[in-house]
């Protein structure tokens, strides 16, 4: 098999002691990135390009895709631990992750998280290894209506499986929009909401709202609730490690259900993040234990995790074979290998061999070594839930500010960065759903414009958007799982079988 | 303990130096500011200047890149604007410098910058998809005329959508125009099909021209690029005619220039415009040229600044007429 043999070469190239150590390096430094909120990968790699300079295209690559494995990795670790999503695509983690923490599970759900993260990459890595120009051409499908009908997808999961009550979903979603909507419009390239602020001109950056809306606010109901953290009484030892893993194996559903949701969304730009929320939902709604979802489920961790992680193993792909980054880090690596004198398209996996079989090589050897070096910090990492809540919480703050100055090198994001603390609070306090809202903020936008897109395209007409099969296919599973609820209830009914009483379904 | 060694050696350095020598010398980090997103033609740009000042050592300082690059890059262009005229901050600005502010509120002059040099001129170019039975300039209008085409650009009121109306104008043909937001996103789209041409740079569609999925119709400038290495199976840069010799009277070019912060010093200026002199002699800007198939130009002091405003004054009147200009 001609991909195998390739990918053999891929190996040998990598096996010698300089790019092995390259790598450990270069998934140290990822990890590092990962866990500071803000800095997350594309700032991470951004900074650290200019080193790889002097290094030949193949060593330079694998130093860059090392850190970013690593940073995904990383990003899980500040989610589950204080409820700060490192990264876009970790928001979904936080949801049992953090939970699971309180509850003096931290070790287990890092483990849960670190390993679903491995497989999910193995299999999007699997993939890429094998069926690399197909999947490719596969993106090229996604045209403005294919793009909107992928995020009303992902908003319907919303409100179609979540068990929060519809109506607060909804407000939840269009603040989520609203807040999206400021900034340059780039359908008709005009300003909206800034009200003469020119800090306002670029938008409310996504993870500077999510560190406020996850991390701030959870600092401020923590403060209200008697400073309790209970993650002090977590024991801690490495045989936590192999007993989450024996568990495992029970969720093999889960994660080839969530792997697969990931690899299909990968491959579409901007995927990864539509991917963690899509797969948490329908984890949810295919679980046993639909109501623990929320309350530190571990499939709560494993099935956002898996997704993120094979979406954005996954993203690499159209990169390479495109040129099109389908996550930001992506892009910062795309900005690289045009430095190094690659030019990314169809044509690269002719031209540049080894380049090409030397990076899908790392990301075997990347994962698997990120995973071992993950796995043995986490009792270290866990045991930061050790020191007193009243010592970590400034702690906390302080990295939150730096985080959300990090991303722009921006003060006034700091200050959006409080206003989303109290947003969230209010939130939380009122028992609405934050998790819409984050999704309606970074998909919000373009789903805006791939409608707008669209409907340029078909001079108005929207039954456009059934009309190719690719985008009517999605759009009637959109709406079957918008209606979900009732359908269920209904099928239910319909075969005698009704539900008891007590559990009465929302009907819209 | 060293960097503030280091910091001290340097500042009585610094001190000891300062009465003899006037010359300007970064003694910090110089930022360079990319107006534009990730991987963007800017940010090539930026990395290749970082390459070509570190491989060269034309600058004892280190250089670093910020990407400013929201709200179609308004944000990296006022950030510019309230930059302290300390020499240690530059911006790798295009034509969005007047078209943004004509179209926007966007509070923005390019005259409150310290302009340096025009380092290059990027093309822009007609293609289709290379399945279209349209071969020409003539065909694809023909075509356009019975019935309406898709063509997509990078942004709205922005260079292509520009440029789309001034084909409009002179062809008397209408397009449905579909903003994206990147060059390369629109390049991917013309090779899906879900749009039927597109006006993008050179660089934007070199690997999909490349790969055979586009056809290149003409170029929007007075004489054909003038690289002659093949980029692809049978043609290159140059075999492109240019619109005018297809019927399509329309020449339009973009600079890429640099400016610092207003307000700056003379020995500031010299010192940047040295360091683009310099630069515009390096293999690494050489090669980054002819791969990105742009005009290799270097205009400095007054010629910049009549360029500029020739340009500026030429833009003024195509959205004038596309009535893109901002209504106050």
């Amino acid at each position: 098999m001609e991909a195998l043999q390739s990918l053999m070469q891929g190996f040998a190239i990598l096996l010698t002691f300089d790019k092995l150590s390259l790598m450990v390096i270069g998934i140290l430094a990822g990890i590092l990135v990962g866990v500071l909120p803000g800095l997350g990968g594309p700032n991470g790699v951004a900074i650290l390009l200019p080193l790889t300079f002097g290094m030949d295209p193949t060593s330079a690559i694998v130093f860059l895709s090392c850190i970013y494995w690593g940073a995904l990795f990383g990003g899980a670790i500040t989610s589950i631990l204080f409820n700060i999503p490192g990264e876009a695509w970790s928001v979904a983690t936080t949801f049992d992750g953090h939970p699971m923490a309180q509850n003096g599970q931290a070790a287990e759900a890092l483990t849960a998280a670190f390993t679903a993260s491995f497989f999910g990459s193995l299999v999007a890595v699997l993939l890429i290894t094998f069926l690399a120009p197909s999947i490719a051409s596969f993106a090229l499908k996604f045209g403005p209506p294919e793009f909107f009908a992928v995020y009303f997808l992902t908003f319907c999961t919303f409100v179609g499986l979540g068990k929060e009550p519809k109506h607060k979903v909804i407000v939840a979603l269009v603040v989520g929009l609203l807040f999206g909507g400021i900034g340059m419009d780039t359908v008709s390239g005009e300003l909206r909401m800034t009200f003469g602020f020119v800090e306002l001109l670029k938008g409310v950056d996504f993870l500077v709202a999510v560190i406020g809306l996850f991390g701030i606010s959870e600092i401020l109901l923590t403060i209200e609730q008697k400073l309790a953290f209970h993650g002090k009484e977590a024991r801690i030892r490495l045989s936590t490690v192999w007993r989450t893993w024996l568990s495992l194996p029970r969720y093999w559903a889960t994660l080839l259900r969530s792997s697969a949701i990931g690899c299909w969304l990968g491959v579409t730009p901007g995927g990864a993040i539509a991917a963690s929320f899509m797969s948490y939902n329908v984890a949810k709604q295919f679980s046993k234990n639909k109501d623990s979802f929320g309350k530190g489920q571990i499939e709560g961790v494993l099935a956002p995790e898996t997704a993120a992680h094979a979406a954005g193993t996954a993203a690499l792909l159209p990169m390479l074979a495109l040129g099109i980054p389908g996550s930001g880090t992506a892009a910062v690596l795309l900005g690289g290998l045009l430095v190094w004198g690659l030019q990314p398209g169809p044509l690269l996996f002719v031209e540049h061999k080894e380049f090409v079989w030397g990076l899908i090589a790392s990301m075997y050897l990347g994962n698997l070594v990120g995973l071992v070096i993950v796995l043995a910090t986490v009792p270290l990492f866990a045991a930061v839930l050790r020191v007193p809540f009243t010592i970590i919480a400034p702690m906390i703050i302080a990295f939150c500010a730096i985080g959300a100055y990090a991303v722009e090198n921006s003060l006034f994001d700091v200050w959006v960065m409080l206003v989303f603390g109290i947003v969230g609070y209010v939130f939380k306090k009122l028992d609405y759903p934050l998790a819409p809202m984050t999704l309606a903020l970074v998909l919000g936008d373009r789903a805006e414009d791939a409608f707008r897109q669209t409907m340029v395209g078909s001079y108005g007409d929207v039954t456009v958007l059934f009309k190719s099969p690719l985008s009517g296919t999605i759009m009637l599973i959109g709406l079957l799982l918008l209606f979900w609820g009732p359908l269920a209830s209904g099928a239910s009914r319909l075969f005698g079988r009704g539900r008891p009483a007590s559990e009465p379904r929302p009907v819209e | 303990m060293t960097t503030k060694a280091v910091r001290t050696l340097a500042c009585v350095t610094l001190c000891l130096a300062a009465p003899q020598a006037m010359a300007f010398e970064p003694s910090k980090p110089v930022e360079i500011v990319v107006p534009a997103g990730a991987g963007g033609a800017s940010d090539q740009m930026a990395r290749m200047l970082q390459n070509a000042v570190q491989q060269n050592k034309l600058m004892t300082s280190p250089v670093v890149v910020t990407l400013k690059g929201g709200a179609s890059g308004a944000e990296g262009l006022i950030d510019m604007k309230s930059a302290q005229p300390d020499g240690h901050k530059f911006i790798i600005a295009q034509s969005s410098i007047y078209t943004l502010p004509l179209s926007t509120n966007v509070p923005f002059d390019w005259r409150d910058l310290t302009p340096i040099a025009i380092i290059a001129l990027d093309q822009f170019v007609l293609w289709n998809n290379a399945t279209s039975e349209d071969k020409s300039v003539a065909s694809l209008l023909a075509t356009a005329k019975a019935k309406p085409l898709k063509m997509g650009g990078t942004g709205s009121k922005r260079e292509d959508h520009i440029l789309t109306s001034f084909v409009e104008q002179k062809s008397a043909v209408k397009f449905a125009y579909i903003p994206y937001k990147s060059g390369g996103e629109a390049a991917t789209q013309l090779v899906g099909g879900h749009t039927d041409a597109n006006v993008n740079n050179p660089s934007e569609n070199v690997a999909v021209w490349r790969a055979g999925q586009v056809r290149a119709l003409c170029v929007f400038d007075n004489k054909p690029m003038a690289y002659n290495t093949k980029v692809t199976q049978d043609l290159s840069w140059g075999d492109i005619p240019t619109c005018r010799s297809q019927g399509l009277d329309i020449e339009y070019t973009m600079p890429r220039a640099i400016f610092i912060a207003g307000k700056s010093t003379p020995e500031q200026v010299k010192f940047y415009v040295d360091l683009f002199k310099k630069v515009a002699e390096t293999k690494e800007y050489k090669d980054y040229v002819s791969n990105q198939a742009l005009t290799p130009a270097l205009l400095t002091g007054k010629d910049m600044v009549t360029f500029l405003e020739t340009d500026e004054k030429k833009h003024r009147e195509l959205m004038d007429t596309a009535g893109f200009l901002l209504k106050k």
